[in-house]
């Protein structure tokens, strides 16, 4: 006596609320919403921040040339702007960064990809290449200089050495992470050797990589201002680390603030433009970013 | 219980779709996991394999579908492969629900309109027609394993390989992914191996069940599982042979603890 079991379109029916029950889709707030609420609590700290800077300096704790006031460096800014050298300044050294960083990404994915596979490779040049991760790329800067003489190529000789560790490191740590039943499933659905590595390890290999190549962006930018402060020379384009230096030896605190302020300023907007969203939509469609 | 030969005598004729023949697997060192397995899957049968955990039935299913190699013996399969499905859902993350089965098309060589045409098909017949653009995240756990099945459809290998697909999942919706198999094999004449530990799941599906001794792993026992489909997994008949398994399995599991 078998219990009756269900007739075909009973099951699909049922099928059909089981999927309805068990999935969920997920509000979305409006965009200028999000916006507004991630936009507020900084604006409001950099208001805080102005606001002591401005007590401090009418306190007279220094004199104004050493420290002068949040005006003081909105006019030199507003100049600087106006006649067009910190916008070069932050063009070349934009372009530097941007160029160092390419040359990185091309030479570390590829080194990244050899050590995290290879295992004599890893051997030999793993334990450098995290080593590296962690030395300071101005140490390099003298090293460069009496190597390729000032010049840009010292310069772009620092950025890599600063970008091209932490480029191949995300790519290493990112290939450790696969899990082992991803690859499993690729040799099930029959890829092999190219096409796994296409259709399965690279894909899941870029999140780490993608952090990879945020911090290989921070180190390059580090480098090229630890190397431009260093190497300048009137040969060479006024990037913003010159700026930085010509401030200095002018005695213009002003324009050694609007200097930071475009360092500063380009590093979170290529983080906040560039980074960021790549970063969460990779991480969204793998539902890997929970809530927002 | 029925023994052996009430399986229809028609199938023996055939070549089988999946035979060990004195299949032994080390790992390295390590101890014997499977010593000299012989099994025959006839062509269209559903044979479930039942053992404690770690008597090497995960590993069995490796060998057969050549993700690894047995340390003797032999894997046959006259069809040429098998298509796997893994407790996890195994689905890639990146990819949505359709691009998972058409990787599967695609690493076969067909070309992309007749992917995309297939994957809606596969689709369809778990009936997931409308969930194709969902990502992996966005499937409940029963969802996924429609869309593993599917994919393992797309590989046309006429074998499917069954590792505890159903064991993560909760008990209504796996009886509902039962009766679904049962019919999905049934349309598209599938030659199933399926792994699990749930005896009444094992009596539930198979044709036969065949039971693993542990340490090493060996052919202990089989079943015929005479009643027909469909069965439902609260059935006195399911449970009556439930009951005279998961005796065999204890005293099984008792011979090791009596020694040591
Ligand atoms: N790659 C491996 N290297 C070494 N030992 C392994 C390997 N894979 C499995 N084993 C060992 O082989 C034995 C059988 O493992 P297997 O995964 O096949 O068991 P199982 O029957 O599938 O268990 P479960 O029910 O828990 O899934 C275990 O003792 C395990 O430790
Ligand atoms: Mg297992």
């Amino acid at each position: 006596m078998t219990a009756p079991v269900l007739p075909q379109d009973d099951l699909a029916s049922l099928e059909a609320g089981l999927d309805a029950l068990e999935t969920h889709e997920l509000a979305r707030t409006p965009r200028w919403q999000r916006v507004l609420s991630a936009a507020w609590p900084p604006a409001v700290a950099v208001g805080l921040l102005l606001l002591v800077w401005e007590l401090v300096y009418r306190a007279g704790v220094k004199p104004t040339y050493a420290l002068p006031s949040p005006a003081d460096v909105g006019t030199v800014l507003l100049d600087q702007l106006r006649d067009g050298s910190l916008l070069e300044a932050i063009g070349t050294s934009v372009q530097r960064g941007g160029l160092g960083f390419l040359i990185a990404l091309a030479i570390g994915t590829p080194l990244g990809l050899l050590v995290g596979r290879v295992r004599v490779v890893r051997r030999g040049i793993g334990p450098i290449l995290s080593g590296l991760q962690s030395l300071p790329s101005v140490a390099w800067v003298p090293a460069a200089i009496i190597f390729f003489g000032l010049g840009e190529t010292a310069i772009y000789a620092v950025v890599l050495l600063g970008a091209v560790p932490s480029i191949a490191n995300g790519m290493v740590s990112g290939i450790d992470q696969v899990p082992p039943l991803f690859l499993r499933v690729g040799r099930v659905l029959g890829a092999r050797g190219i096409s796994s590595a296409r259709h399965v390890l690279l894909p899941a290999v870029l999140p780490a990589y993608l952090g990879g190549l945020r911090q290989g962006w921070a180190f390059s930018w580090r480098s090229l201002m630890a190397a431009e402060l260093i190497v300048s020379s009137p040969e060479l384009g006024l990037g913003l680390g010159q700026l930085l230096d010509q401030g200095r030896l002018l005695n213009d605190m002003s324009l050694v603030f609007a200097g930071i302020l475009g360092i500063l300023v380009v590093g979170i907007a290529v983080e906040l433009c560039l980074f960021a969203p790549l970063e969460k939509r990779v991480l969204r469609r793998r539902g890997l970013l929970v809530g927002k | 219980m029925t023994l052996l030969d009430t399986v229809s005598p028609d199938l023996s004729t055939v070549a089988p779709a999946v035979r060990l023949s004195g299949v032994s697997k080390r790992f390295d060192d390590g101890p014997t996991v499977l010593d000299d397995v012989s099994l025959e899957v006839q062509q269209g049968e559903f044979v479930c394999l039942l053992g404690a955990s770690g008597c090497g039935k995960s590993t069995l299913l490796n060998l057969v579908a050549g993700l690894d190699a047995p340390t003797t013996g032999t894997v046959d399969l006259p069809g040429g492969r098998a298509a796997l499905m893994f407790q996890e859902s195994a689905l890639l993350p990146w990819l949505t629900a359709a691009q998972n089965v058409e990787l599967a098309l695609r690493l076969r060589g067909i070309g992309k309109k007749e992917r995309r045409a297939r994957a809606g098909e596969l689709l369809e017949l778990v009936r997931l027609r409308d969930a194709g653009d969902k990502r992996v995240h966005e499937l409940s756990g029963g969802m996924r394993q429609r869309v593993a099945m599917a994919r393992a459809l797309a590989q046309e290998t006429g074998v499917l390989l069954m590792d505890e697909p159903f064991a993560a999942l909760d008990a209504i919706t796996r009886d509902v992914l039962h009766e679904e198999l049962v019919r999905l094999r049934a349309s598209q004449r599938l030659t199933v191996l399926f792994v699990t530990h749930n005896v009444r799941e094992a009596v539930r599906l198979g044709d036969r069940v065949v039971l693993l001794s542990s340490r090493p792993g060996r052919v202990a026992k089989e079943y015929a599982v005479s009643c027909p489909q469909p069965r439902r997994i609260e059935s006195p008949e399911v449970a009556e042979l439930a009951v005279t398994i998961t005796d065999d399995l204890r005293a099984e599991i008792r011979r090791h603890g009596g020694q040591s």
